[in-house]
């Protein structure tokens, strides 16, 4: 890890805040620690006995908008176990914004000014780089691309085919993206499939499928983000859906975020989305492994 | 028994009755989706490369080796028996299997046999051996080229280039790593 990486990540992170201030974000701070985090089948929190690590600040934050704040961001640490790869990292940092009063149109434009900033700020030539091969730039017309085309497009199946017959994540990790890679310009892939809302709301007229994106530069997921879904008794039925999932595979039930469900009826329509900010480093510095862009990986401590 | 959250490079596995190695392992896992643990092995056996996709929840077993020292007694056919002294244990190997170990096995030198289970697997031999010539062409004197070398053929029967001073009968050290003449043996 070289110095210049970490003046790199800094002056990322510079960015990233200086972006949202301008626009009016209250930048917070939410307790690392908490109770419970959401419930989802494949995310395991790592436990702080009596208690668990985020695996994102994602709770809180909804429960200040739920308080009357209008426009939020945090850059925090979280935690998600058994995860590390060439581009994961167990704990690693994550930046989320959250727009009271808008869906996951607003939040598809921040992405484009911010990484259209980001660029313009930390970088001399403005475009990202996947590999040092691959470039990304921020400035040409985005691409927009529902899920359902993508699958279509890339492999030639029906995304609900894939996840019937349970081979989504095959088909999305081994065809999609690497397609995905082939663009120069960044991506939005829209509208998931309603089995993969989590926490976000349904399409309103085509409930079958959720406002949610994803954000793809050179085929790595930067960012993921969606309308909130506010009501809370659907949200308790997703999480106790997501808990029988998780006995069903022997991961075990989790606590429900009671609080976070008490509070979410009041939840004006909002947005809100999660940027892994270690990937978009990757991206700034052209690095290969998400090992190359902080200052210590697990394995080194 | 393994889970996959033990999978990395250097990992030894069953599958399907094999030995393998793990020489490349990614994770991966998109979007609040399942993890998926891609990985590369090297079957330790016959050396094809393997590539699977596992998921979280899956097992795997250890690959039961072991390296022993063995002596190495004789040739029979394509079959090569060892011997550990210890126990006075044999192993039969196949020609195919030893690669181009058996080049340079002499009667009586001492290898580590790699054992899987019960079954011999391979043998790291020390890198350098000794083996006989018995087999070259006398240098013509007068020859003073000196880069020069010329093929001999050795004990085992195996032909390498040699410097052309070196004659019949001679004992020359041979790199095993490579197969290449390192020098003679004085005296």
């Amino acid at each position: 890890m070289n110095s210049d990486v970490l003046w790199l990540r800094a002056h990322v992170v510079r960015a990233i805040r200086n972006f949202f201030w301008d626009r009016g974000f209250l930048e917070v701070e939410t307790p690392l620690l908490i109770p419970a985090n959401a419930p989802e089948e494949y995310i395991d929190p790592l436990a702080a006995l009596p208690w668990q690590l985020q695996t994102s600040p994602e709770l809180c934050m909804k429960r200040l908008l739920c308080r009357g704040h209008k426009r939020l961001f945090q850059i925090s640490h979280c935690w998600r176990a058994d995860e590390r790869g060439f581009r994961h990292l167990s704990e690693f940092t994550m930046l989320e914004w959250y727009r009271a009063d808008s869906d996951y149109n607003a939040l598809m434009a921040d992405c484009e000014e911010l990484l259209q900033h980001v660029a313009t700020a930390c970088l001399a030539e403005a475009p990202f780089y996947r590999h040092q091969s691959c470039r990304i730039d921020p400035f040409e017309s985005w691409v927009i691309i529902s899920v359902q085309e993508a699958f279509w497009r890339f492999s030639n199946t029906n995304v609900w085919e894939c996840l019937k017959k349970g081979i989504y994540e095959e088909i999305l990790t081994e065809m999609i993206e690497p397609a995905l890679a082939g663009f120069s310009a960044p991506v939005l892939m829209t509208d998931y499939p309603a089995e993969l809302a989590a926490l976000s709301r349904l399409k309103p007229g085509q409930t079958e499928l959720a406002e949610r994106f994803e954000l793809y530069l050179g085929g790595l997921e930067l960012a993921n983000g969606f309308s909130e879904l506010n009501d809370p008794l659907e949200q308790r039925r997703r999480f106790e859906n997501a808990n029988r999932l998780r006995i069903g595979v022997g991961r075990g039930a989790l606590p429900l975020p009671e609080r976070f469900l008490e509070e979410l009826g009041s939840l004006p329509p909002s947005a809100g989305i999660a940027m892994g900010v270690d990937r978009l480093v990757m991206l700034a510095a052209g690095a290969d492994t998400i090992d190359e862009v902080v200052a210590f990986t697990p394995e080194q401590l | 028994m393994y889970t996959v959250a033990d999978l990395k490079k250097g990992l030894k596995i069953t599958l399907d009755g094999d030995p393998y190695l793990v020489v490349a392992f990614d994770f991966v896992k998109p979007g609040k989706g399942q993890a998926l643990y891609r990985t590369k092995m090297r079957n330790m056996i016959n050396g094809t490369l393997l590539d699977r996709t596992y998921r979280s929840g899956e097992t795997f077993d250890p690959a039961d080796l072991e390296e022993r020292q063995m002596e190495y007694l004789y040739k029979e056919g394509t079959h090569y028996t060892f011997m550990d002294q210890a126990n006075y244990e044999q192993v039969v190997m196949e020609e195919e299997t030893l690669g181009d170990a058996k080049n340079f096995l002499l009667e009586n030198l001492k290898v580590d046999v790699m054992l899987f289970g019960e079954k011999g697997i391979g043998v790291s031999l020390p890198n350098f051996v000794n083996l006989r010539v018995t087999e070259t062409e006398q240098w013509a004197k007068g020859d003073t080229s000196g880069n020069d070398t010329k093929p001999a053929t050795v004990e085992t029967g195996y032909v390498l280039r040699v410097p052309p001073f070196i004659e019949e009968g001679e004992l020359i050290v041979i790199d095993t790593r490579n197969g290449e003449y390192s020098t003679r043996v004085k005296g």
